[in-house]
């Protein structure tokens, strides 16, 4: 069971939180015009990769404050965990 | 009653207290402090089961966790526990115990016949054997697999005994209580650090229980008493025994189990049977020891070879001789040991050396002792069947390749010693990069991913002297490091003798024309013919000879196996070993109960049930209860006879007539607030929310990002800036995060706050052409007529002192009211609703009905919403706004989402309007076409409808918009059914929607 410092709320471990997904994908702009490739590429397309991995989690049964995790995806190593405005 | 094989002075356990057990139907007694093990050797009793392949007798080996035979069927206060190691098993008052593996007894075996076919059971066996024809494996193979193999019998009975679960953190968690676990704990816990020290066994001090050393001015046995009373006397420290560490998980979380009351006749009371600690450590010292390992030769797997170290343990700890003509088999010092200490009991043993006069002290001594030693000898076979009789013993060259005469001669117990293998199962699983060490042909910890060091002989370290000095100064170092304390103890001095070299040798060649078998795997039956075949088919991993061969896959995983597994590969290789590497260490180090793993989410505590405020109210009326979701919501009803048809039936004629109450506490409720309230529900509905005015209420469909269609319901603007927004049941909290996502990480600009007040409100829904008449004198000061309160309008009201929102919104499509008040009124709001509406002849509905109303009026629900249908599909594309952006937007362009044919809602009629279909029911053109039958879509939802006395079902289909009116066919697999249907629209029922507005 890994063990995630929320930002927030501090070290807990993760049957607090859930997985949301890779956090380096960003929502095109409301009415804005987005081709085709470029929605599909938003909706669809996820790398797997093995290692280094920035996601988003929330800290569901604590404060319900989404977070960014980067971990690493081969050995579970937490590197990083930052609030979602902060970059790496 | 004398045992013949009890000595009368030597041991632990308490010899006032005798201790009555069965074995296979036989009594027997034991003493307090006896395992099930000792007491029947005691006993004399060495035969206790079959081995899994060739059925071949079985008797003890080891003395503790690594036994790979002495499993029993193990019976206690009413319950029967399968797998239970003998050796680990402690002796209660009462205890029962049967054989495994063995039928119709362990004396005579039918299944031994395999040991006369063997020629049927190599490597492999299960893959080669059965696979053809391929018609037998269920009715032929399977069975007799069943049968034959595998160790004991689980209960089918319900388990009463309770288990726990237990979450602590500590800076240390040590794993073993020998000298290295003793003083790394001793040195951390008196440096202020919080410990845990974890044993296995019941007793303390590991091997310091069996050797003849000592630690400053006492004994080794005396010197861990010391520490371990010490111990359990500081605050900071936690100390356990009968507790296994048996898996070493992500972020030093390790998860230990506790046999808490395993060794008592029946449990104490508030007491569990075990319990299972996940423990969060800083960091962990593993001083999990060694384990003896095994030398190969014929037949030794016979009753009476056992480990030399077992020997000595149950001599020294019980009291008790696994014969009384020992051979002591070794390639170490540490066979003398166990000659040793026979001798002092008057047994006169004989060592069989493969060294070439090798020199020490304990050499000296057994020399001194007049005890007689055969150097380069070896064991060719162990002569007897049940048990041991006599050995076939020879010289050995130096080479190790040939052997001399063989002799003949008497003995009733071969105890072998191959030296050690560290125990490193922990230290692998939590990611370390094992390495191999030359000098103890073993892998020892390398390179730490985790906070973990090992110390000790799990370290590889095999004096105490170097184990105690290197222990005390991890647990310093270590507890210094997070206490930034630096109280060190004084290391004691060590009195112990000097062992010499031992000698790699580990497998007796076979003589010219013998075929005696040689065991690797002592529980899975596996030779060094196995092995050597599956090397000669082409096997080279070690990993794919392990599963081939099953060569340490039973339930001792390979503890005495393992290396001489390895050996043998590297040797056919001729690689060394460490290029083979060993197979992976997984979790569970021993076998775990499913009980401990459960704890008590059992049954109806497996998981949380939510009740609404109402639920005594429904119980008290004969309610019938479904699960929606974690919540138990009133499915019907029951009056009289009735069964669930008539119920529900009765119920939803009664809301289309007259007027019905139905409790929807269930439905997720979100409160939304801030002045970007209304942009955010904007964003995240497909219709227009920026001028919903406040006292309305409004329905909306959310999507998720791919277009499909993620909840709906109904938001109300309950003033400026607030907003109540109700989801569906089953999605209450997927919405909740929803929002939380998109307000915190893509839109943080909008001041808008969303909090869950699902469980701050009861809520009842009062339904049909009546329900304004009930409403009026519910809240007699309140203007509800149609004007007055006019459909998807929202009042607050006065409920007899009791605050109240009312809501007219509709899901049953009859002129209907939703009310809310604070959960702690609910009760009291259902029954002034029930009480008041008596004279206009209100009757409670369930889910049932309230799914009958729904579906005949052709509402969707979460069987059409099934995340994969778009707006278009339910029927919604009028709900979608072409003005503006919203979630989910961009995907409805998708191609396939505007097909010309693409499927839509519709309502299906069975012809003979008699015959329910049932829901999943695949429909298609021609019922006899050929498989696999075109699908045109499936049947989401079924029931009776109340309007027209008939069966109704929605579905969704292909091109369902110019479907209607065509026959086709619902097809059934499942229920073997074909009903022939007609397509027609889902709104069945009022399809203007006149009733809701009137
Ligand atoms: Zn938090």
């Amino acid at each position: 069971m890994l063990h995630i410092k929320c930002p927030y709320c501090g070290t807990r471990s993760q049957n607090e939180f859930v997985y949301g997904g890779d956090a380096t994908v960003k929502r095109p702009q409301l009415n804005k015009e987005v081709s085709d490739k470029e929605w599909d590429t938003f909706v669809y397309l996820r790398k797997s990769p093995r290692g280094k991995h920035l996601e988003f989690w929330q800290h569901i049964s604590g404060c319900r404050q989404w977070i960014k995790v980067q971990r690493d995806t081969a050995t579970h190593e937490i590197f990083k965990t930052l609030k979602p405005n902060e970059d790496i | 009653m004398p045992q013949d094989f009890r000595l009368d002075k030597i041991g632990l356990i308490n010899r006032n207290k005798k201790i009555s057990f069965k074995f296979n139907g036989k009594s027997y007694f034991g003493y307090e402090g006896d395992t099930l093990a000792s007491a029947l050797i005691a006993n004399g009793v060495h035969l206790v089961g079959r081995s899994f392949k060739y059925h071949r007798p079985r008797g003890f080996f080891g003395a503790g966790v690594d036994e790979p035979y002495a499993i029993v069927q193990l019976y206690r206060n009413n319950e029967t526990d399968p797998n239970a190691r003998a050796t680990e098993q402690e002796l209660f008052e009462g205890l029962e115990a049967k054989s495994v593996n063995c039928w119709p007894s362990v004396n005579f075996d039918i299944g031994a016949i395999n040991n006369f076919l063997n020629k049927f059971f190599p490597a492999g066996f299960y893959y080669k054997t059965f696979m053809w024809p391929r018609s037998f494996w269920y009715k032929v193979y399977e069975p007799f697999i069943r049968k034959a193999a595998g160790f004991g019998v689980a209960s089918i009975k319900h388990d009463k005994e309770r288990y726990e679960h237990k979450y602590e953190y500590c800076d240390l968690l040590i794993t073993g209580s020998g000298p290295s676990g003793l003083a790394s704990a001793y040195a951390a816990a008196k440096n202020g650090a919080k410990v845990i020290l974890a044993e296995d066994k019941p007793r303390f001090g590991g091997s310091l229980l069996t050797s003849e050393v000592n630690i400053g001015n006492q004994s080794g046995k005396e010197w861990a008493e010391n520490i371990i009373t010490e111990l359990k006397e500081m605050p900071n420290v936690i100390v356990r025994n009968r507790a296994q560490v048996f898996g070493y998980y992500d972020h030093n979380m390790l998860v230990m189990s506790e046999r808490v009351n395993d060794h008592l006749a029946k449990s104490k009371k508030y007491s569990p049977k075990q319990r299972l600690w996940y423990i969060r450590a800083k960091e962990v010292v593993i001083s999990s020891g060694s384990i003896e390992r095994p030398l190969v030769f014929g037949n030794n797997d016979t009753p009476g070879v056992v480990l030399s170290s077992a020997a000595k343990e149950y001599l020294k700890v019980y009291g008790v001789l696994v014969g009384r003509n020992p051979l002591i088999f070794t390639n170490n010092d540490s066979g003398y040991e166990t000659a040793i200490e026979f001798k002092k009991n008057g047994i006169w043993p004989i060592i069989l050396d493969t060294r070439n006069n090798p020199n020490s002290e304990i050499i000296d001594e057994a020399k001194r002792m007049g005890i007689d030693i055969k150097f380069s000898h070896v064991v060719v076979a162990a002569k007897g069947y049940k048990k041991v009789k006599s050995a076939e013993i020879a010289k050995i060259s130096e080479d190790k390749k040939k052997l001399g005469a063989i002799k003949n001669i008497n003995c009733d117990c071969i105890c072998v010693s191959g030296f050690w293998t560290p125990t490193i199962h922990l230290t692998s699983q939590s990611g370390n990069k094992t390495k191999f060490n030359e000098e103890i042909d073993a892998f020892v910890p390398g390179q730490s991913k985790q906070e973990e060091t090992t110390v000790g002989s799990a370290n590889g370290i095999f004096t105490l002297e170097e184990t105690l000095k290197k222990s005390f100064e991890v647990g310093h170092q270590i507890s210094k490091k997070i206490t930034k304390n630096d109280n060190k103890v004084s290391i004691p001095t060590v009195v112990e003798k000097k062992f010499t070299k031992h000698d790699k040798f580990w497998c007796v060649p076979l003589p010219k024309e013998k075929k005696y078998k040689r065991f690797l795997d002592f529980q899975n039956d596996v030779a060094v013919t196995d092995v050597e075949l599956a090397l000669r088919e082409g096997y080279r991993s070690i990993e794919h000879v392990k599963r081939y061969t099953t060569l340490g896959m039973a339930t001792d995983q390979g503890k005495t196996s393992n290396l001489n597994g390895l050996q043998l590969v590297s040797d056919f290789e001729n690689k060394i070993i460490p290029s083979v590497g060993h197979t992976t260490f997984r979790p569970p180090y021993t076998p775990v109960t499913i009980g401990a793993i459960v704890g008590r989410e059992v049954g109806k505590h497996s998981k949380p049930t939510r009740k609404s405020p109402m639920h005594s109210w429904h119980e008290k009326h004969n309610a019938v209860f479904v699960d929606a979701g974690i919540w138990l919501r009133p499915r019907y009803y029951k009056q009289g006879n009735e069964g669930l048809f008539e119920a529900s039936k009765r119920e939803a004629e009664n809301v289309r007539r007259n007027v019905g109450v139905c409790d929807v506490t269930t439905l997720g409720k979100i409160d939304i607030k801030g002045p970007d309230a209304a942009e955010f529900l904007n964003r995240v509905y497909t219709n227009a929310w920026l001028k919903l005015p406040v006292g309305k209420a409004r329905y909306g469909v959310m999507l998720r990002e791919d277009g499909i269609v993620m909840d709906d319901g109904t938001t109300t603007r309950i003033s400026e800036n607030h907003y109540h927004m109700t989801t569906t049941t089953a999605q209450a909290a997927n919405v909740l995060s929803h929002l939380e996502y998109y307000l915190q990480i893509v839109w943080p600009e909008l001041n808008v706050n969303v909090v869950s007040t699902t469980e701050q409100w009861a809520g009842a829904a009062i339904a049909g052409p009546k329900s304004r008449n009930v409403l009026q004198k519910l809240f007699p000061d309140i203007d509800i007529s149609n004007e007055g309160l006019p459909f998807m309008g929202y009042v607050e009201g006065n409920l007899f002192g009791v605050y109240a929102r009312i809501f007219r919104i509709s899901f049953s499509g009859e002129l209907a009211y939703e009310v809310n008040v604070e959960s702690d009124n609910g009760n009291f709001m259902w029954e002034k609703i029930i009480d008041i509406g008596k004279e206009f002849l209100i009757q409670p509905y369930g889910t049932e009905a309230l799914s009958t109303l729904r579906i005949e009026m052709g509402h969707v629900a979460g069987s059409e919403l099934d995340g994969r249908t778009i707006p278009y599909d339910n029927g919604l594309q009028g709900l979608v706004s072409k003005k503006k952006d919203f979630i989910g937007k961009r995907s409805l362009n998708r191609s396939a989402f505007t097909a010309e044919d693409r499927q839509k809602v519709v309502g299906v009629v069975p012809l003979d309007k008699k015959t329910s279909i049932p829901e999943g029911s695949h429909l298609v053109k021609d019922a006899n076409a050929k498989l696999p039958n075109p699908k045109l879509g499936h049947v989401s939802a079924s029931c009776w409808s109340v309007e027209y006395n008939n069966p109704f079902s929605l579905a969704i289909l292909r091109d369902g918009k110019n479907m209607i009116g065509q026959k086709l066919f619902a097809l059934s697999p499942l229920k073997n059914k074909t009903i022939p249907v007609e397509i027609v629209s889902s709104h069945y029922v009022d399809p203007k929607g006149e009733r809701v507005r009137s």
